[in-house]
């Protein structure tokens, strides 16, 4: 077990939005959440990354993941239009958390940030500025940073916003790879069907009932409720 | 006329005006590149008044001798509530630097009117300003405190070279990643604080902002990458601090305003070249 949540509550502006909310990602699991809008699935993960505390509950890391070993995959980077920075260099900040007390990255940060590139095949880019890139080649950039940062587990959120349908699929195709190579997926979706398509488990964000479990479960369920609406 | 310049330079306080100078425009050039990239660039101009403001008050009450006293700690807590992400203000960033700013000008500049300090009060207000010539006075305590703080500040920046890149570029990243962000802002505030207040002897609190904003801007129209951005921003504006110091003594023009004009002046070429270049 990578990451046990029990009994999380939390919420934004004093409202409890999700409450007693428990899962667990384990070792390369694949979970997919999803939700309404304001559901609280961009909440819940900074609540993951420790940007945010919960009002209650309690999240436990274990088989050798810590707090800030977790690849993250922002939805909308920040980043300026006009901000001045290589591919290279954005790979090797992912290596930030394993600088510790160093002022600067060593041989062995150099070449994990290397190796990131090579797994996403951007090597051909490496020396280009991030802000000639495309949103595809951007997001490889990013998932390349996420690569230097965890070995185990990688949190995106909504990865395939602005993206065409093209790039998405293989995004999705990028992501599933990933996570076959044996890193923990937890992806916020918007895309049901591509979510389906992949998570082995689902996170269905309701305030006072969330649903937790796999796939087939979770499908179970929708059919089930669908006779039910139907009656 | 390098004989002329050894002749001048044997004076000390041109010595001490190049190496001060120098040393700021150092200093105000690598954390313009933090500044300009985070939308900050009008901090500069917003702390430089405040800066003025808290001097005219420090003249009123007649302690120009510890005035510095009064001037760095008003302008390092500005800057903390300003660099402050305060998500529950009312009035947001940019028109709260600008209140900020026009707010404490016309307060020293009525300070100073009201209670008659000297008796040519505008052409106090101009050197505070403008720097007119105060570069040119200081004293040898001063031009200490000043190399120790921007070597202070040059440092700083070397060391935290990865990290500031990471937090400027994705701060949530590296917030999620275990840096405390909040530290860094904070130490980001003081520092820019203390080059401001530095720097308000160089060029005056009007064109600080030049001095911070010039460089970083002038290398991002060539260089794509944050490291050749920022050492390119540190030498332009050496070379321009250089050139505007030179000019002046030689010429005798006001020190503030020649060194921006030289920043101005490579500011154009390396546009230029850069619309060339991408054509």
């Amino acid at each position: 077990m990578l990451l046990d949540v029990n009994k999380l509550s939390f919420g934004y502006d004093r409202k409890e939005i999700v409450r007693n909310l428990s899962f667990t990602v384990g070792k390369g699991d694949y979970l997919c959440v999803i939700g309404e809008n304001g559901a609280g699935k961009t909440t819940l993960i900074k609540v993951l990354l420790n940007l945010k505390k919960p009002y209650s509950g309690t999240i436990a890391f274990s088989d050798g993941l810590t707090q800030h070993e977790i690849g993250y995959l922002p939805q909308h980077t920040s980043v300026q239009k006009d901000f001045p920075a290589t591919v290279r260099e954005i790979v090797l900040s992912g290596c930030l958390g394993r600088l510790g007390k160093k002022f600067f990255y060593d041989e062995e940060d150099r070449k994990l940030a290397e190796e990131s590139i090579r797994r996403m095949k951007i090597e051909d880019l490496a020396d280009r500025c991030y802000n000639e890139l495309s949103g595809g080649q951007q997001q490889r950039v990013l998932l390349a940073r996420c690569l230097c940062a965890t070995r185990k587990l990688i949190i995106l959120d909504e990865p395939s916003t602005s993206l065409d349908y093209e790039t998405t699929c293989e995004m999705y195709q990028l992501i599933g790879q990933l996570n076959r190579e044996g890193i923990a997926i937890i992806m916020i979706s918007h895309d049901l069907d591509k979510a389906l398509d992949q998570a082995k488990h689902i996170l269905l964000l309701e305030n006072e009932e969330s649903f937790f479990g796999t796939r087939d479960e979770y499908l179970e369920n929708r059919r089930k409720a669908r006779v039910i609406g139907n009656d | 006329m390098i004989r002329e310049l050894l002749v001048y330079l044997s004076y000390p306080f041109v010595r001490y005006a190049f190496i001060a100078g120098i040393l700021i425009a150092l200093c105000s050039s690598l954390l313009g590149v933090i500044l300009v990239l985070k939308r900050y660039s009008y901090i500069g101009d917003g702390l430089s008044h405040v800066a003025f403001g808290a001097m005219s008050v420090a003249l009123v009450l007649d302690l120009v001798k510890e005035k510095m006293f009064i001037i760095l700690p008003v302008t390092i807590i500005t800057a903390v509530l300003l660099l402050r992400h305060g998500q529950n203000t009312k009035i947001n960033g940019d028109a709260r630097i600008a209140m900020l700013s026009v707010g404490s000008l016309a307060l020293g500049y009525l300070f100073m009117n009201v209670f008659k300090v000297s008796s040519n009060v505008s052409a106090d207000v101009c050197t505070t300003l403008f720097g007119s010539t105060s570069i040119l006075t200081l004293t040898k305590g001063e031009v200490w405190l000043c190399s120790i703080l921007s070597l202070l500040v040059v440092v700083l920046f070397i060391l935290m070279y990865n990290r500031i890149f990471a937090v400027t570029f994705d701060e949530t990243f590296a917030q999620a990643t275990g840096t405390r962000t909040d530290i860094y802002n904070l130490v980001l505030a003081i520092v820019i604080a203390v080059i401001i207040v530095l720097s308000m002897n160089l060029v005056g609190s009007l064109l600080i902002s030049a001095l911070v904003i010039f460089p970083a801007v002038t290398a991002m129209q060539l260089f794509k990458s944050f490291r050749n951005v920022t050492i390119a921003s540190a030498l332009i504006s050496v070379v321009c601090a250089c050139c505007g110091l030179l000019v002046a003594v030689f010429r005798g023009t006001p020190v503030g305003s020649t060194i921006v004009v030289a920043d101005l002046v490579v500011f154009v070429i390396f546009y230029i070249i850069g619309i060339v270049r991408s054509r």
